[in-house]
């Protein structure tokens, strides 16, 4: 749990330097006004790519949990293009998402606790309907 | 050559606040999620936290299905918070400073206690509404822009690099939309 937050530590920072937690700059960037977040999410890509890439190799479990080391791989149907599209209206209206409404907080934008509890509104929505789906494959894997 | 102050300026006009803090802050993103890695194996991401803090008020088989990552998704977001406080302690508010940092002139600035503040202009209506709509679509479609833009492509996985494709095109759209519809800020 210290090592997690510890992380979210590095990350938090990470989103508040890069400006990543002000929706401005990330809607100056999908109005073609200033192309830097490209260098936020391919820069992080970049060093999680080498950490997936090498750790596997060096080890073969985590110290912390015993987990064997894997990629992030998620099987891909239908709902990564509908979920993904629903998310692309969001975050081009509002300019944030998750990590970065969290990270707003932190840098005093209390003004950002609308899109958070829309957030919770939505994820409570799409949750309440999906649940009530009869599950029809148990091999649903989790989602991040 | 000719060229060469074209160039310049045409990278000036793209990257107005130049790239630094921009590159400099993805790679601590990335660090953040390399640091989880290593200790734990967890590729970790933001939007399970939604579902998954819900766990603790509602019953529903949707959400019981994240009852054992939820403790650990608190803390992650907790460190999220806090790390961008304390961003916020010494960046922001001029305590340290950088030539990697630019500023920025986006928003307002408030103080508390000697801490410089940050405050969107962004319309609440805009940030409730597409907040519904991120909180939608990141749970249908598997991840977000940390799960599925840095973890998801940072495996290479192909499912994630089709759904960053996805929302990105989709918000470049609906956010030059927007902004033709006069909606600002």
């Amino acid at each position: 749990m210290p090592l997690i937050f510890a992380g979210g530590l590095i990350f938090g920072f990470g989103l508040g330097f890069s400006h990543m937690a002000r929706p401005e700059v990330v809607l100056n960037f999908l109005q073609f006004t200033d192309f830097g977040l490209l260098f936020v999410m391919f820069g992080a890509a970049i060093v999680t790519g080498v950490a997936f890439a090498v750790m596997p190799r060096v080890c073969d479990r985590a110290p912390l949990t015993g987990d064997t080391y894997g990629r992030r791989l998620k099987p891909f149907d239908r709902n990564v293009l509908i979920g993904g599209a629903i998310f692309g209206v969001g975050w081009g209206l509002s300019g944030i998402c998750p990590g970065a409404a969290y990270a707003s907080l932190g840098v005093g934008n209390v003004t950002i606790l609308w899109a958070l509890a829309g957030m919770f509104v939505g994820a409570y929505l799409q949750g309440v309907v999906r649940s009530r789906e009869v599950p029809s494959s148990r091999s649903t894997a989790a989602d991040d | 050559m000719a060229t060469e102050p074209i160039v310049l300026s045409t990278v000036a006009q793209l990257f107005p606040n130049g790239i630094s803090r921009y590159a400099v802050g993805g790679l601590l993103v990335g660090l953040g999620v390399a640091v989880i890695y290593l200790g734990t194996a967890i590729t970790a991401g933001a939007s399970t936290f939604l579902e998954s803090t819900l766990s603790y008020v509602s019953d529903q088989s949707r959400f019981r299905r994240y009852r054992s990552s939820r403790d650990w998704r608190i803390v992650f977001t907790l460190g999220i918070v806090a790390g961008a406080a304390v961003y916020a302690v010494t960046i922001q508010s001029g305590l340290l400073s950088s030539s990697l940092y630019t500023p920025g002139t986006t928003g307002r600035e408030w103080e508390l206690g000697g801490v410089t503040l940050w405050l969107t202009d962004v319309q609440p209506w805009r940030l409730f509404l597409g907040g519904v709509l991120v909180g939608i679509g990141t749970r249908i479609g598997k991840g977000c822009t940390s799960g599925h833009g840095v973890c998801g492509v940072g495996s290479a996985s192909r499912t994630s690099i089709v759904g960053v494709m996805t929302f990105l095109a989709v918000a470049i759209g609906t956010a030059q939309i927007v902004m033709a519809l006069g909606v600002s800020p």
